[in-house]
Order: C-alpha cells, then structure tokens, then sequence
C-alpha cells in the first residue's frame, strides 16, 4: 500500500469527462512533480485527493483511508497566494489556520498550537516574520509561509499546486530546495508547468492530459536536465521531449509503467 | 452644551451612539474584509420593506427591519452560494424590491403619517429604553460570537477554500456574518438612517485597517474611531442644530480625509 492509492478514477464535470481511468500509487518517499497542458485535469486530480470532489467512479485512499476523513494527513499549498494582500493578518495567524479544529480552547489559540506553528515557521526559515502583516511580505516569503500553514498539522503529505507561479526566478529555487529538504521526511506532490525545476528535483513525474502517464527520473536524465538547463530549452521543447516519450511508455504493458527504483 | 446631558433623550443618545459605533465597527470590519459592502447596502435598504411592514402591522419597527433585513440577508447567502458571480445582481434585486415594498405597505397603512423621513436618515434623539436593550444585547452577542469563534471567522474571511479544507463550516459562518451584519444595520439606521448606513460601517474600517495587524485589532480601532466620529457628529449636530445621522457622516468623512492627508505627509517626510 502507498501514501496515496488511486485507482481506476474517472471524473467528468456535467457531461464532459476530465479524467479518464487514472491509476497511480505514489510511496512514501516520493516528490511527485503533475505535469501536463492546462485544461488536462491537473487541478481535477488535486481536487480528487485532497476530498473536496469525489470521483465518478474508482477509488481514493489516503494512508487506506477517504481522503475527507484523512484532512490532517494532508498539508494543501493552494495556487495563487498573492490574493487579499490587504488583509490585516499577522503571518502567525496564517500560519494556525491549518491546524484542523479538534482538540482546541474555548478562546483563542492553545499554546502548543502557537508552538507548533512557531515550529512550522521556523522549518521554512520565516520565524523572524511571525508577527509581520502578511501583506507585507514579498511573494516568495508569502509561498513559505502558505508553506508553513500546510506543515503546521503535522501531515505526512504536502500537496503543492504550482507553488512558484507569481515569484521571480531566485525565489522559485529557494522554494524547490526547501521541498527537497522537506520531502526527507514528508511525500510530496507538485503541479507545476515549470518542468526544468520540476525534473531537477522531482523523482516522478506523472504527465495528465485526460488519461496519466507514469515516469520515473533517473538520476541520469536529471543530470542531462540539468545540463540542458544551461542552454535555455524552452518549456514546449521539454515538453515535446516529454510528450514523445510518454508515448513511448504507453505503448508498453500497463504494469511496466511504474519500474521500481 | 453640558446641560444637555442631564436630558433624558440625550443621555440615550450618546448610549445608543457608543453602542452602535462599537457594534458597527466590529461588523464593519468582516463587511470590509469579506468584500460585502454592497451586500450591506442592499440589506439596509431592502429592511425599509420591514419597516413598512411593521408599520403597517402595527408591530414594533425595530421586529419589523430585524425579520426583513435577516430574511433578505438568508436570501443572498442562499442565492450567492451557488451562483456566486452573480451575488451583484441578486444585491441590485433586493436593494430595490425591499424598498418598494416598504413604501407601498406605508401606502396602504391608513391613517398613517408618521415621518418616515426619519428612517432613511436617522433619529437617534428619539432612542427608547427598549431600543437600548435591543442594541446592548446585539453588541453582547456579536462580542461573544467573536470570542468564541474568533478563529474560525478570520479563517473563513481570509481564506474560505482553505478553511472548507480543514473541516471549517464556512457556508455556516459566511450566514452567520451576513445575520449579524444585518442585525447591526439595523440598530445603525436608528442612529444614521439607512441611506447612510454605508458611511458609518466603512469610513472608520477604512482608517483602522491602515492602522492595524490583525482583525481583532482592527475590530477594536473601527469601534473606536466610530465612537469618536458619532459623538463629536452628536455634538456638532446640537449645538448647530443641524440632522444627527448626516452630521456625523459628514464629521467622519472630514476625520477619513484628514487621516489621508496625515498619511501622505508622513509618507513624504
């Protein structure tokens, strides 16, 4: 048994089917990177596991339970944080919302869960900041400390969805590198259209356009990623790389799909 | 100016003017935050419907505006929860068909004359006990609901999709605001009449937002700032013989525009 056990779902919105028969197990040490074009049912997929729509048909499980009665196992990094900026909310605050409301005072927040959170801020380097406005921030400070609000409840997943789309370039490889370190000790999903950084560090790669198909990176193709890096391929090359490899993988036996490393 | 404290309706005034201000500041912050101001200015004018009803039922105007405004604020929470790009338009309906309404039940209400001039821009020198209690209450509750659930309304305010995902009941807090903003709109009509009802739940927001690093603090400020700006209204309101509700809008209109001014000076030096 994976962390997450998907198997055989299919989902379609009114009449038109999104997600078509996607199987995909993911271990516990993995850092999953979620490519594929917009409109290809990534977001869906996100959705799917993280409880908040559930599957026409097929199953989820997480840690062999349903995802919405496993919401503490799950850390959720939501796309686009740069919203409400204006919003008068010290970092700190942010930070508690992602404890999940069971054991908790009559007022206010416990002192564990303020330790806690403190701890959290202190895992992605922004413990300094605890009580800054959040709109004070920068984009990248704001991505760690969204970083944060998910670890906060202790989950033994991190879901991210494109977690570096409105932060400049030195920011992004600050956030892929604290994934890295993160995923020693927690499972890690990413979608992202940023598919150089995503191969860089990423382990697997699962492409979903409507149906899935698995990768595993070798340290071989990073190091030719990384390579390649050097010269500047655009996005739709690598792409096209990828595009022309996944089929490929799909014409080989479904079961051969996933090779263990 | 001092001798009229030791009238009665002025004595209530000034309470029910505290009351309010502290009550409106509280709310007037979640209205800003959560980007309801319109919706506030649609439950205030469509609660004139309720007033018209009481009126003509010969019940309590207070009862009358509460049950409209609270029944037109359930109604926008149910219409905008599933068709949320259209909360506007649903706003825009209710704006006008609450007003309407009033007016033909006042219409139809015989024998009636009353000055309904007074709804729409307030009289607060004319604040019974009973409308004190109904404005202490509501501010005790509304106090008691942000102790309690402090947590969960900064969680559903700042970030509704992320609360729904840690098992937060957001379409139950985002009711419960919108109830009690329309509670609070309410007792402000007493003091500044519907039609002005906007100004004083968002000019102080306005300036404590500026000032403040969290909701809490910024309720707290609002509630001041309001307190300031209807007692010195009350007062310039006495002592020139000028209408209470829109002497103290102009008054914190003229605070908000010196606060801006203060702000850009400091900015520049």
């Amino acid at each position: 048994m994976g962390v997450i056990d998907v198997a055989h779902v299919s989902f379609a919105y009114e009449k038109d089917l999104v997600l078509d028969n996607i199987s995909l197990t993911v271990e516990k040490e993995d850092f999953l990177a979620i490519i594929g074009p917009n409109g290809g049912g990534k977001s869906t997929f996100l959705k799917l596991m993280l409880g908040i729509l559930k599957p026409n048909k097929g199953t989820i499980r997480v840690l062999g339970k349903e995802p919405s009665k496993n919401l503490s196992s799950i850390g959720y990094v939501p796309q686009n944080t740069n919203v409400n900026t204006d919003f008068p909310i010290k970092v700190i605050e942010v930070v508690m919302m992602g404890h999940v409301g069971s054991k908790r005072p009559l007022f206010g927040y416990a002192k564990e869960e303020i330790a806690c959170a403190m701890g959290a801020l202190a895992q992605v380097g922004m413990e300094a900041y605890a009580d800054h406005k959040i709109g004070s921030l920068s984009g990248g400070q704001r991505q760690r400390v969204m970083i944060a609000r998910a670890l906060c409840a202790h989950p033994s997943i991190l879901i991210l969805d494109e977690p570096t789309a409105s932060i400049d370039v030195a920011g992004q490889r600050d956030i892929y590198e604290l994934l890295k370190a993160l995923s020693r000790s927690v499972t890690i999903i990413v979608v992202s259209h940023d598919i150089a950084v995503i191969l860089e560090y990423a382990n697997k790669a699962a492409h979903i356009n409507k149906t899935l198909s698995y990768h595993d990176i070798p340290n071989k193709e990073k190091s030719f990623l990384s390579h390649i890096r050097g010269q500047h391929f655009c996005e739709v090359e690598l792409l096209q790389m990828l595009g022309s490899k996944r089929s490929r993988d799909t014409s080989e036996p479904k079961n051969q799909w996933r090779t263990t490393p | 100016m001092i001798e009229a404290l030791s009238y009665g309706f002025i004595q209530h005034a000034l309470i029910a003017g505290v009351l309010v201000s502290l009550a409106s500041g509280i709310i007037g912050s979640l209205i800003v935050v959560n980007r309801m101001v319109f919706l506030a200015g649609g439950i205030a004018h469509a609660s004139y419907g309720g007033i018209g009803m009481a009126v003509f039922l010969g019940l309590p105007i207070f009862l009358g505006a509460s049950f409209f405004a609270v029944a037109a604020a359930l109604l926008v929470s149910v219409l905008t929860l599933k068709k949320r790009e259209r909360t506007d338009t649903f706003i825009g309906l209710i704006w006008a068909v609450g007003m309407a309404i009033g007016v033909l039940l006042v219409d139809i209400t015989p024998g009636y004359n009353v000055d309904m001039m007074s709804y729409l821009f307030g009289s607060i020198l004319a604040v019974s006990s009973e409308d004190l209690y109904f404005m202490g209450v509501l501010l005790g509750v509304i106090v008691a609901v942000m102790l309690f659930w402090y947590r969960d309304i900064l969680a559903v305010s700042y970030d509704s999709e992320y609360a729904a995902l840690r098992g937060v009941n957001v379409r139950l807090f985002y009711t419960l605001i919108l109830i009690l903003s329309a509670l609070t709109v309410v007792i402000a009509i007493k003091v500044v009449g519907l039609i002005l009802v906007i100004a004083m739940l968002t000019i102080p927001v306005y300036i404590a937002e500026k000032c403040s690093h969290s909701l809490a603090q910024m309720m707290l400020y609002s509630g001041l700032i309001a307190t300031l700006f209807t007692l010195t209204g009350l007062a310039v309101s006495y002592t020139y013989n000028l209408t209470s509700g829109a002497s103290i809008i102009v008054i914190s209109a003229l605070g908000l525009g010196l606060f801006m001014l203060i702000d850009k000076v400091k900015r520049m030096v």
